[in-house]
């Protein structure tokens, strides 16, 4: 089968586009679908996906902030720089963002509280505090199964790490 | 060891063992991780374009002090490292076509390198759309195995290394959609009969409504080919590594019902044409004198049905991995050891091919 496009080199790719409810089947040669795919990034890329996201919190009428002018004081992007191209300029954005960026991460993965693994070196400090959002996290869930037992437990020792980081 | 090498090699993925492996191809898992005092790639790119000459250079800083960070792993001890930069085209499609690295990896080589260890199982990319986007490979249904060893080589490239992390939001990432875990975990899985009973779009919608991905044999933005499906976790911000990895390995273990199911409704209902099927694909890679890339991957996912279903007795399951690999664009004119055209490549691998499967 020959490109759809170039007619000239055989078809190695196969796109499935929808226009408009109507499906439309393509066959391409390597180099044409490199064209027509950087010509689809650029008509919906996934930064405007994300960009578009952000936009959500324009909702109900009212001025809202939207962090356009910030800039990260380590790396100099921007919030718009940011919503252009989706991508962030260096780890501090996160803290210089961070009032825009939660509602965006609670968006894409639903949560904004990390369980996962963490750096060896992370200080002792930031592990207890891990330690205990993950107790708190038990603590709720032990609460919604209504395992009562588990619930008392998992407060007394909360209220004791509590206790030896308000000492600290 | 150098590149040419790997090609005497069976990758650890490619040698059709591990659990499940009929319909299980191969696990992954990939950690992205960035250094806290170093600017994203493509922003460090992109600053460094715009600053003179005698500033430094904030990318190759940041490739330097990751290539010494992996030097000092106790895990990364027989690692092989490549600078982008210094490799031909067909190289770094080479390493593509293993899956040892990203097509976008392959593609503006500014700064960027990428380190594999002797058996293939682990490849660390640097400066790809994060600083470090690492990964363990292993055959079949087995991403367990591949976190528990990614994670060791994870704490030990964090005691040299230091990572940009927040408590609440984890590993930090270029894109948000990264964030948290850093984590992605895929599975590929082979789904001929599905496809065959035309049961694949239902399955891969459902997979897309539980905030899964389904991904072609190459990964990001590549089409199914051969019937190879790729999926994995999108939520990489809330759950635990080992809760996603439970949570894909749940959905993974349906749909190994569901092409088992199917592949036994052929089988009691459609045996003759199924049969049919098969020894023709088997009969077109034996005598071919001219074939496609393409055509080959659809008729030894065909081969490779037959091989699960007792149909083809003689042929094992590594040799037709393996033929998905070498008969690939780059692989080829790696065995020749020169350039060739793409009607030169159609000859050679019909070539490769019938001498790999008639001397049995």
């Amino acid at each position: 089968m020959l490109c759809d496009l170039c007619g000239k080199n055989p078809a190695t790719v196969h796109l499935t586009e929808i226009i408009d409810e109507q499906m439309n089947e393509l066959h391409l040669c390597e180099d044409c679908a490199r064209k027509k795919s950087a010509a689809m990034e650029q008509q919906f890329g996934l930064s405007d996906l994300l960009a578009g996201m952000a936009e959500f919190d324009k909702s109900g009428g009212k001025e809202l902030d939207t962090g356009v002018g910030v800039k990260c004081p380590r790396c100099g992007l921007t919030y718009a720089d940011f919503k252009k191209i989706g991508r962030l300029g260096c780890g501090e954005c996160y803290n210089a963002f961070r009032k825009y960026l939660a509602p965006l991460l609670k968006r894409i993965h639903g949560s904004t509280q990390h369980t996962g693994k963490s750096p060896v070196k992370v200080t002792k400090i930031m592990k207890k505090k891990i330690d205990l959002q993950e107790l708190r996290n038990r603590l709720q869930k032990a609460i919604e199964t209504e395992a009562f037992e588990e619930a008392a437990k998992l407060r007394d020792q909360i209220r004791e790490l509590e206790k030896k980081e308000n000492a600290a | 060891m150098q590149l040419n090498d790997l090609l005497n090699h069976t990758s650890e993925w490619l040698k059709g063992s591990g659990p499940n492996s009929d319909i299980i191809i191969s696990s992954r898992i990939r950690l992205a991780r960035n250094l806290d005092k170093f600017p994203f790639p493509h922003w460090a790119n992109k600053k460094q374009g715009e600053e003179t000459l005698d500033s430094i250079n904030e990318g190759e800083e940041t490739l330097n002090s990751i290539k010494d960070g992996i030097a000092k792993s106790e895990f990364l001890k027989r690692t092989i490292f490549f600078k982008l930069d210094e490799m031909d085209s067909v190289d770094k499609q080479f390493l593509v076509e293993r899956h040892l690295m990203s097509l976008d990896h392959a593609q503006n080589t500014e700064n960027k390198a990428v380190a594999i260890d002797d058996e293939e199982i682990v490849s660390i990319m640097i400066n790809e759309e994060d600083h470090i986007r690492m990964q363990v490979m292993q055959s079949g249904f087995n991403l367990f195995e591949a976190w528990n060893i990614i994670k060791r080589i994870d704490d030990s490239l964090a005691k040299d290394l230091n990572f940009a992390f927040l408590p609440d939001w984890g590993y930090l990432t270029a894109c948000p959609t990264n964030a948290g875990t850093g984590m992605r975990g895929s599975v590929m899985l082979h789904l001929p009969a599905l496809v065959m009973t035309r049961s694949i779009d239902r399955v891969l919608s459902a997979i897309s409504k539980l905030s899964f991905t389904t991904r072609g044999l190459y990964g990001e933005g590549t089409q199914a080919m051969g019937n190879f499906f790729q999926i994995s976790n999108q939520v990489s911000l809330g759950p635990s590594e080992d809760e996603i990895i439970e949570s894909i390995n749940g959905l993974i273990r349906q749909i190994i019902e569901q092409e088992n199911q199917a592949r036994e409704g052929l089988l009691s209902k459609n045996k003759p044409l199924l049969e049919d099927r098969i020894n023709r694909s088997l009969g077109i890679l034996k005598n071919a004198r001219i074939i496609s890339s393409q055509e080959t991957i659809e008729l030894l996912s065909m081969v490779r049905l037959g091989s699960d279903l007792e149909m083809i007795k003689d042929i094992d399951r590594r040799t037709i991995n393996e033929l998905f690999i070498i008969t690939q664009p780059a692989h080829l004119q790696k065995i020749e050891n020169k350039k060739l055209s793409p009607e030169e490549r159609d000859v050679k691998r019909a070539q490769l091919i019938r001498s790999k499967l008639n001397i049995l």
